[in-house]
């Protein structure tokens, strides 16, 4: 029971804290490849530090619903995250729920974060929150398909089940279905995270913008939660993906030498991953928004293709 | 003996829905005693069918007795069995929220509307609606099942005075006869070969039928009770009679009416048939999915309140059927408890939909009667006018979303992981369109997501785009405490799942010999119900959400700095003030979806501006948008042509001369002579 108490605490004092290191060191690795200096890899975490201690303006056409809506993005991410395998198969309390609970819970974040973007009344908070549901709409077939493929492979939604089984077979991800899926969930991950050439992260011009659009009316501690929630999300789908594909080093159960090599794997792979994710962004334009759909298109015929081949191969 | 008890619960439930109803027409004249006796006669009724269906899913045991009011000949069998008594405890539920909404909903009706007449047709539909589920012989079921279509004919058209709403009665009215036809001939069919009408001895009868006979009942059965749960294409009724109802009775029809189709499905694909063929369950599938996606589809485009939700209840319908088209399949071949699972899935998710969708019809109906419009554009801001109602449709937003932790997600995860069961399972074809059926389901649920943020974030939210709204008021107390037992409903069905799951044990214990509350529930876990599965535990997310709140309220103690919290105006771009003219609208907020499916929406707009200078500063705009109602021209309309062409080609037969008539009835009987003398 302490054991398990512990485990939980581990678990969220890692996704806490390592969440806004990746943010950060994305940002920076795409600073250096534009030749730009860029902020320094703690930047995020001074940005939370400073926005917490921040006053706050509240729209006063806004109802509560404006001042929950960051605590259930923030926890619900939370949870999520505490679902998902991250420095050992095991999962803390992975029995809360598996994969679908982790996507649902994802979308019940989203669900409130564009209440909140309506909630002000302004238009740029319907813009985004519209935008943003519907892309989110596009990517989850895709996303049910890819977790369907390796849920198939695996005989079970509990996400430390499909790292067990991808564990016993480290080279699987070289089989058709599983780089057809990992394919398709990395497009599904630039659409849910927000990322060039689906949303730019960076940007505040109206024509373009989605999450930011829905968050522009949140200031202080309330932008504090809402960007470390979102960079909280992007770290669980990043090591979804690494570790249901790439299984190695990653230990199976929870001990005190293995989750150090655990970790030390986990940093290399998010590494890897984020440089994948900072060549695409910075190799690609923005796409118009009616573009979309047909990388989302694309992303759910690798799906589909992945599904098929599960059973070809 | 055991039954006495029962026995009495229900007939006192029946006497007293016949007492409110003779409430009703007895204060014809004095119409709020005649409501206040109505609603609370039938709320009486309510509680004691409760209690009666409660009883019977605790004894599990079916029973079976005669009511007593005799036209000779015919058996006016009532059975109670497990299925009946799930589908009498939903309608119990429904009718005690609905009944005590009703008593604050009608005062508004006072003056203008004679509410009791609106109670009698109440009672009479309740009264229909529990023969419906109990009917234990083919005869008496459709005796109740038209007593329930004519009184829900009577109620869609209370205010008649509107055309809209007669033209949506008419359709609802020959909709749902053509229905009723096709169960009469397959009844005909099963009671031919069973030499009864009884339903006891339709038992597994079906499938002792010829191949080509079980195809043609299997059809007529699915299609007659089609027409009701509104599976897509023969809807059109729904979207249509489900808005223009009194608000109290849009959730009963939205919440249960439609469910005697899914209780009539549910008889005849678990009862009457044995193990139905693959085709059928693949049927069944494919209609679910069609439904549930063009469901939702269709939803995202209205922004009338009500449509929106009378489209979403055809979107669930779909998901329903999508269990139960697994469980078919899965019955087909050979895996009786995942088809348990998969039936338990379409169950709960009809128990689920019946609750959120009434809520929602009910949220909706406070909100008409507080704004006088239906239209979302006309609304906004009345989180803070009426925050009860506001939350208690947030509640039945979260939940038809299907999102953690309410009672949506139960079912709709339990159909996810029965799909995904699929594909180990099955072979061929069956094995590809599982998991397909599952990404669809997927794509539903989140534009169900999309939808619902668009009717509550534009209904409730920001500032109020009319005068109307802007002076709304907070629904009356009865109302609210309506609304809130089925918002409660919600919450405990979601967080207490693995506790509601026995309900399901006596029906899928009748039908396949399985008992699956075991392998699905473990304490307060819900599994997948197959050896490794997954699990998920919704009081479990519940419990971590509200304990974690815990940890921003410690960063901020921390980190922050108290007291630095004020309002300010939105962000207008610096124009002078933000007006609801700024706001996003509920056309606008749908409008990525309406630009991406345009292939099935074909949308159609036009925009005039009138202009004195240039037309570079246009005084007016004028702005059109509509969709193309594909089924209603592209299937309905030439039906409807097709019809008349023919009723005017007939009408050169009858040309009303008397000699002509003799000679039909002359050629008419040598025909059946002939044919009499053949066999």
């Amino acid at each position: 029971m302490t054991g398990t108490f512990l485990k939980v605490l581990a678990q969220f004092a890692l996704l806490l804290i390592l969440a806004p290191l990746v943010s950060g060191f994305i940002k920076l690795l795409k600073a250096r490849l534009q030749m730009r200096r860029g902020p320094g890899l703690l930047q995020p975490y001074r940005d939370i530090h400073k926005l917490l201690q921040k006053g706050m303006v509240i729209p006063d056409t806004a109802s509560w619903l404006f001042s929950a809506t960051p605590y259930v993005v923030f926890l619900a991410t939370l949870v999520a995250g505490l679902m998902v395998p991250m420095v050992a198969a095991d999962t803390p309390a992975g029995q809360l729920g598996g994969a679908l609970a982790v996507v649902y819970l994802l979308g019940l974040g989203r669900f409130f974060l564009a209440l909140g973007g309506l909630d002000t009344g302004s238009s740029f908070g319907g813009l985004g929150s519209s935008r943003e549901m519907t892309i989110a709409a596009l990517a989850e077939p895709t996303l049910a398909l890819a977790v369907f493929t390796v849920a198939i492979g695996a005989g079970s939604t509990t996400l430390s089940e499909m790292a067990k089984a991808a564990i016993g077979q480290q080279w699987r991800f070289l089989a058709p279905s599983q780089m057809l899926a990992f394919a398709a969930l990395f497009l599904v991950l630039i659409a849910e995270t927000g990322r060039i050439p689906v949303d730019n992260p960076a940007t505040h011009l109206e024509l373009t913008m989605i999450h930011e659009a829905m968050i522009l009316e949140y200031s202080g501690p309330y932008l504090a939660l809402i960007e470390w929630g979102a960079s909280i999300k992007q770290l669980l789908l990043m090591t979804l993906l690494i570790n249901v594909f790439w299984p190695f080093g990653l230990p199976a159960a929870w001990s005190p030498s293995g989750i150090l090599a655990g970790l030390g794997w986990l940093m290399l792979k998010l590494v890897i991953l984020s440089c994948g994710i900072v060549l695409v962004e910075t190799s690609n334009a923005k796409m118009r928004l009616f573009r979309v759909p047909e990388l989302m298109a694309v992303a759910f015929t690798l799906g589909a293709l992945a599904l098929v081949s599960t059973f070809l191969f | 003996m055991q039954s006495m008890p029962l026995n009495a619960l229900f007939a006192g439930g029946l006497i007293a829905y016949l007492a409110g109803a003779a409430a009703g027409l007895a204060g014809f004249r004095t119409p709020r005693r005649a409501g206040q006796g109505a609603f609370g006669l039938a709320l009486a009724g309510a509680l004691l069918e409760i209690t009666a269906a409660a009883v019977t899913i605790g004894q599990g045991a079916s029973v079976t007795w005669n009511l007593p009011f005799g036209v000779p000949l015919f058996s006016w069998a009532v059975r109670l069995n497990a299925l009946s008594a799930f589908f009498n405890l939903t309608l119990g539920i429904l009718a005690a929220a609905v009944s005590i909404y009703s008593f604050g909903y009608v005062r508004d009706m006072e003056g203008r509307r004679n509410v009791g007449v609106l109670g009698f047709f109440y009672n009479i539909l309740l009264l229909s609606l529990t023969l419906v589920f109990t009917a234990a012989n083919a005869f008496f079921f459709l005796v109740a099942w038209e007593v329930m279509a004519v009184s829900a004919y009577f109620l869609v058209s209370f205010e008649h005075e509107k055309a809209p709403t007669r033209r949506a009665g008419m359709v609802f009215l020959i909709m749902s006869h053509a229905g009723t036809g096709l169960l009469l001939f397959a009844f005909l069919i099963l009671a031919k070969a069973g030499g009864s009408l009884d339903f006891a001895s339709f038992h597994l009868l079906a499938s002792k039928l010829p191949a080509w006979e079980q195809g043609a009942v299997f059809l007529l059965f699915f299609l007659g009770f089609g027409v009701k749960a509104g599976i897509i294409p023969i809807h059109v009724w729904l979207p249509a009679a489900h808005p223009v109802a009194p608000s109290n009775i849009s959730g009963l029809m939205s919440g249960i009416v439609i469910k005697t189709g899914i209780y009539g499905m549910a008889l005849v694909f678990f009862d009457f048939f044995d193990v139905p063929p693959v085709w059928a369950g693949m049927l069944v599938l494919g209609a679910g999915v069609l439904s549930a996606l063009l469901g939702v589809l269709y939803a995202l485009m209205e922004h009338d309140l009500k449509r929106l939700l009378a489209y979403h209840s055809i979107e669930n319908i779909g998901i329903i059927l999508i269990g139960f088209g697994a469980a078919l399949v899965f019955r087909a071949v050979g895996y009786p408890k995942l088809a348990a699972i998969a039936l338990v899935a379409g169950l709960y998710h009809t128990l689920n939909h019946a609750i959120f969708k009434c809520l929602l019809f009910l949220g909706a109906g406070s909100v008409l009667q507080a704004t006088r419009t239906r239209n979302m554009e006309e609304m906004g801001g009345l989180i803070r006018r009426m925050p009860v109602t506001a939350l208690c449709f947030l509640t039945g937003a979260v939940a038809i979303s299907g999102l953690p932790p309410l009672n949506g997600f139960v079912s709709e995860w339990l159909t996810y992981q029965s799909l995904l069961a699929g594909f180990g399972s099955t072979q061929g074809l069956a094995r590809v369109a599982f998991p397909i059926a599952g990404a669809l389901l997927a794509l539903t649920a989140a534009l169900s997501a999309a939808c619902f943020v668009k009717a509550f974030g534009i209904s409730f939210l920001a500032l109020p785009r009319s005068e109307n709204a802007a002076q709304a008021r907070e629904a009356a107390l009865s109302m609210r405490v309506g609304m809130g037992i089925l918002a409660a409903g919600c919450v405990a069905l979601g967080l207490g799942a693995t506790w509601f799951l026995p309900i399901f044990d006596p029906i899928t214990g009748a039908s396949m010999g399985v008992r699956v509350s075991p392998a699905l529930a473990n304490g307060w876990l819900l599994t997948a119900g197959t050896a490794r599965g997954g699990t998920v535990s919704t009081l479990g997310i519940a419990a971590m959400l509200v304990l974690l709140a815990a940890l921003p309220a410690l960063f901020r103690l921390v980190w922050g700095r108290a007291g630095k919290r004020a309002a300010g105006p939105t962000w207008d771009c610096g124009l002078p003030g933000l007006t609801a003219e700024n706001e996003y609208t509920a056309t606008g907020f749908s409008k990525p979806i309406r630009m991406i499916f345009s292939a099935l929406y074909r949308p159609r707009r036009e925009i005039q501006a009138e202009y004195e200078v240039s037309p570079y500063y246009p005084t007016a705009i004028h702005f059109e948008s509509e969709i193309e109602p594909t089924f209603e021209k592209h299937v309905y309309d030439p039906f409807q042509d097709w019809l008349l062409r023919m009723a005017r080609r007939m009408r050169s037969v009858q040309a009303g001369s008397i000699h002509a008539y003799l000679a039909y009835i002359f050629a008419a009987l040598i025909a059946l002579l002939l044919f009499g003398v053949r066999g």
